[in-house]
């Protein structure tokens, strides 16, 4: 059962990089502004003529 | 009915969602009320930005009148603005009162369409910030904030930066502890389990594993996460009095050695899972207490209602200069609407001064050559010159700020720290009687053990948690109801109050529903003369004129002039006509009003259009379910309203008139040094030193988004009927607090009996602590939806 000791470093390493990533996130200010960004996705994508397509009929 | 809902469509502006005057302007097939509103639609469509108006319709504002931006070109002015500045690039960021919707967000991120010299722009909605980085080589600062104008979106530039205000006011620190805690505590019960469940001949080789492990986790969540209470603790006791950090710090201590002690020399598993789960919840009851509102400040003074620049007069040439840099003997040079910074005298031009900053009332004061002008006042008529008398930070309205006197911390113990003294006391008395018997049976482990099962049992966490959760409860409730109250001290100050005292004008009045009537009479033709007339205007009062006229046709005119800020004259239809203040008339006319706008053709007097300001609704009911509280008001303005108050309020109020900021501040400090605790309620800044020196200073306005002075609330305006239930409910919540602290009582006696017996298990205590925390929070949370619902605020 010794490798229980090889599991239990394994998980609290990932649980370390976890909490390593969301100090990150925090100090990056990715939390800062949980409002916006949920309207900011409902924008549509400007929709842009595709000239070679029209470019393909005229010639 | 679809009929009915087609017409609706069609008559207002396409542009700002204004009703449309029968006149108004076309393009594409769409109405524009203004100008204004038809300007900022072709620059759109120019740019290729008409998704504006399709993700809501009519999201514009019209437009203000134009402001003065020369300052944004001196480069000491242009440092303290921006944020970030790199060869070519700079960064800037605007607090845009404007922003209210997702199109407000599309079109403020598309300003790179506008100007390409803009690299990108940012919108956080609830800050109402814009963060836009440019190439300053291409676009200056000035030319930037006149693109955002243009679009109609002004950015809010004051001597107080709203920006950086707010970025220092969010505690990243405290979430990071929670982040750490919360993982520590995870992990830790994580290898208590097995413990928990009891171990068996294998699992009990991980048992020093576990412990040690936990002893490591331990390490950050006392020295890290409780660092706070530590140097808190250590402060109030230099100090000589306890407050509840005090016993909150010896138990995380305690927790925190016995822990080691027990890992290190293999003698049981320590108490990992109490110490962790412990901080981790301090800290959560600690985060609501601090969370606020972002988008709303309580901390304003002065500074936010002052400009950053103002111009000055130096050898006759105009020179914008930063408000910090003016000193006395300074020449200023004041334009139309523009606020007076310092106090100063008057050098030059005729000037008619708004005061409503100063004295709350809003009819402009005329002022002769040589007179002081206070700061705060705002110039209504042509641009005047003054000599400054007083720095800025010394003047009449802004010394109010440097008074000194202002509410002492030591009035404002909680129930909490005041608790907290007697309940450390208690403890100690139980935890050294345990040990003593102990020590006197001769049994020196026991002692040891109950002296600190004592003290981690009787832990006042629940005490810590029940406040911050009550009271964050009830400030969510309120402010559905629209009174926002600045934090959970703030309810608690709110249910100690016994004496209201009211301002009148903007209070109990309402500037939103202020109605236009005229006095006198007008055919129809008339009214298309007046409103041929005022249509050349954009001052305010003629839009609103305009507006309440409505007519079909306008006339050409000629000979037009425009006095800014008295009135207006021109030739219509060979009718001389004349609108605006008395003293503009040519003739002398004796009315029974001075102010409005009074209306002249051909030497005949038509009458004067006034604005009446409305009462706000339910002020009856409300005064008589305030009935227990010893009211007054105090209004800045003229006795003219005396009658009126007099038939809502009771005969033992007190109304003053007339009362300066100073005398305000005044009233409300002798009230308190009477031993009232005082409700101030107000809107302006003149108000600002009373509610800043009351012990709960309520702020009143139409519109959040306004400014409003630095309070502890602030009540949207038609919730000031509710008022006397908001006060009820923080009564309540006083109540509940103390309830739950019964219960948490109740709860340690349990926990107590098994500790001074020296017989407390770590699971006990990993048990007892959470079923006591979770009854507590579910208590709080059902007990004040309930009195909520009682006081009819859900």
């Amino acid at each position: 059962m010794n490798i229980l000791y090889f599991l239990v470093g394994c998980s609290v390493l990932m649980a370390l990089i976890f909490l390593g990533a969301f100090v990150w996130a925090y100090k990056t200010g990715q939390n800062d502004d949980t409002h916006t960004p949920g309207i900011r996705m409902l924008f549509d994508d400007e929709v842009i003529k595709e000239k070679s397509e029209e470019d393909h009929f005229s010639s | 009915m679809e009929d009915q809902h087609k017409t609706t469509i069609k008559a207002v502006c396409y542009h700002c969602g204004e009703d449309l005057p029968k006149v108004n302007y076309q393009m594409d097939d769409k109405g524009f009320c203004c100008a204004g509103c038809l300007g900022v639609f072709k620059i759109l469509s120019e740019n290729n930005l008409c998704n504006y108006y399709v993700y809501n319709s009519n999201p514009g504002q019209q437009l203000k009148s134009e402001s003065h931006l020369e300052y944004l070109d001196e480069p000491k002015i242009i440092t303290q603005l921006l944020d970030y500045r790199h060869e070519s690039s700079s960064i800037v960021t605007f607090y845009i009162p404007a922003i209210h919707c997702s199109s407000c967000i599309w079109l403020l991120e598309h300003l790179y369409k506008i100007n390409p010299s803009i690299f990108s722009s940012r919108i956080d909605f609830l800050k109402k910030q814009v963060t836009i980085s440019f190439n300053h080589e291409e676009i200056s600062l000035r030319k930037l904030v006149e693109t955002l104008n243009q679009i109609g979106y002004e950015p809010l530039i004051s001597l107080q930066d709203v920006v950086k205000e707010h970025k220092s006011s969010v505690d990243k620190a405290l979430v990071l502890k929670i982040a750490v805690a919360g993982f520590c505590m995870g992990n830790v019960m994580l290898f208590s389990f097995p413990e928990y469940f009891g171990l068996s001949s294998f699992e009990k080789a991980f048992q020093s594993l576990f412990g040690w492990l936990n002893l490591a986790f331990s390490i950050p969540v006392a020295f890290y996460c409780g660092k706070d209470y530590f140097t808190s603790a250590i402060t109030s006791i230099k100090h000589k009095h306890v407050n509840l950090d005090t016993p909150l710090a010896l138990i995380i201590a305690v927790l925190f050695l016995r822990t080691a002690f027990e890992v290190i020399f293999s003698v049981g598993p320590g108490f990992a899972d109490t110490l962790t789960g412990l901080v981790f919840l301090l800290l959560m009851g600690k985060y609501l207490k601090q969370r606020t509102y972002h988008h709303i400040s309580f901390d304003r003074d002065y500074r936010s209602y002052f400009p950053i620049a103002v111009t000055t007069l130096q050898n006759g040439k105009e020179k914008p200069v930063s408000i910090n840099e003016i000193h006395v003997g300074d020449r200023l040079w004041i334009r139309n609407g523009e606020l007076v910074p310092a106090d100063s005298i008057l050098m030059k031009g005729d000037a008619w001064m708004d005061m409503s900053f100063v004295t709350g009332e809003s009819e402009p004061v005329h002022k002769v050559l040589g007179e002081i002008i206070y700061a705060g006042g705002r110039q209504t008529s042509e641009a005047i010159e003054l000599e400054v008398i007083k720095p800025v930070s010394q003047s009449y309205l802004t010394g109010l700020w440097n008074n000194e006197h202002y509410k002492s911390n030591n009035s404002k113990q909680n129930f909490n720290d005041g608790v907290a003294k007697y309940f450390s006391l208690g403890v100690f008395i139980i935890a050294f009687s345990a040990t003593a018997y102990w020590l006197f049976q001769n049994d020196s482990h026991k002692a040891w053990s109950a002296f600190t099962a004592v003290i981690i049992v009787a832990c006042p966490c629940v005490l810590a948690l029940s406040t911050p959760f009550t009271l964050s409860a009830i400030l969510s409730v309120m402010d559905k109801k629209g009174f926002y109250v600045k934090n959970t001290d703030a309810v608690e100050e709110l249910a100690k109050c016994d004496t209201i005292i009211f301002d009148k004008t903007g209070t109990l009045t309402s500037s939103e529903n202020a109605e236009i009537r005229f006095s006198g009479a007008l055919n129809q033709e008339e009214s298309i003369i007046v409103a041929s007339l005022l249509r050349n205007s954009t001052h305010p009062l003629s839009r609103h004129i305009l507006k309440a006229l409505n007519v079909d046709q306008y006339y050409s005119l000629t000979d037009y002039k425009e006095v800014i800020g008295k009135g207006l004259t021109a030739v219509i239809n060979n009718h001389n006509i004349y609108a605006g203040h008395l003293s503009m008339l040519p003739v002398g006319i004796h009315t029974d009003s001075e102010t409005g706008v009074h209306i002249l053709i051909d030497r005949s007097y038509k009458g004067y259009f006034e604005i009446k300001q409305q009462w706000r609704l339910g002020l009856t009911q409300l005064i008589l379910k305030l009935q227990k509280f010893s009211l007054q008001v105090l209004s800045g303005d003229t006795d003219k309203d005396f009658w009126m108050l007099q038939t809502i309020f009771s005969n033992s109020t007190k109304i003053r008139f007339k009362q300066s900021p100073h005398q305000k501040l005044n009233s409300v400090l002798e009230l308190q040094q009477a031993g009232n605790k005082v409700i101030m309620l107000g809107d302006g800044l003149n108000d600002a030193g009373a509610l800043k020196q009351s012990d709960f200073g309520i702020a009143i306005t139409d519109n959040i988004n306004n400014f409003t002075p630095g309070c502890d609330a602030i009540l949207k305006g038609s919730s000031l009927s509710l008022l006397p239930n908001f006060i009820q409910l923080s009564k309540d919540g006083l109540k509940i607090i103390k309830i739950s602290f019964a219960i948490a009582i109740a709860y340690n006696c349990i926990g107590i009996y098994f500790a001074v017996q020296g017989t407390l298990y770590p699971l006990v205590a990993a048990v007892l602590m959470p079923i006591s925390t979770i009854t507590i929070i579910s208590f709080t949370t059902l007990a004040t939806r309930w009195f909520a619902r009682k006081n009819k605020l859900i």
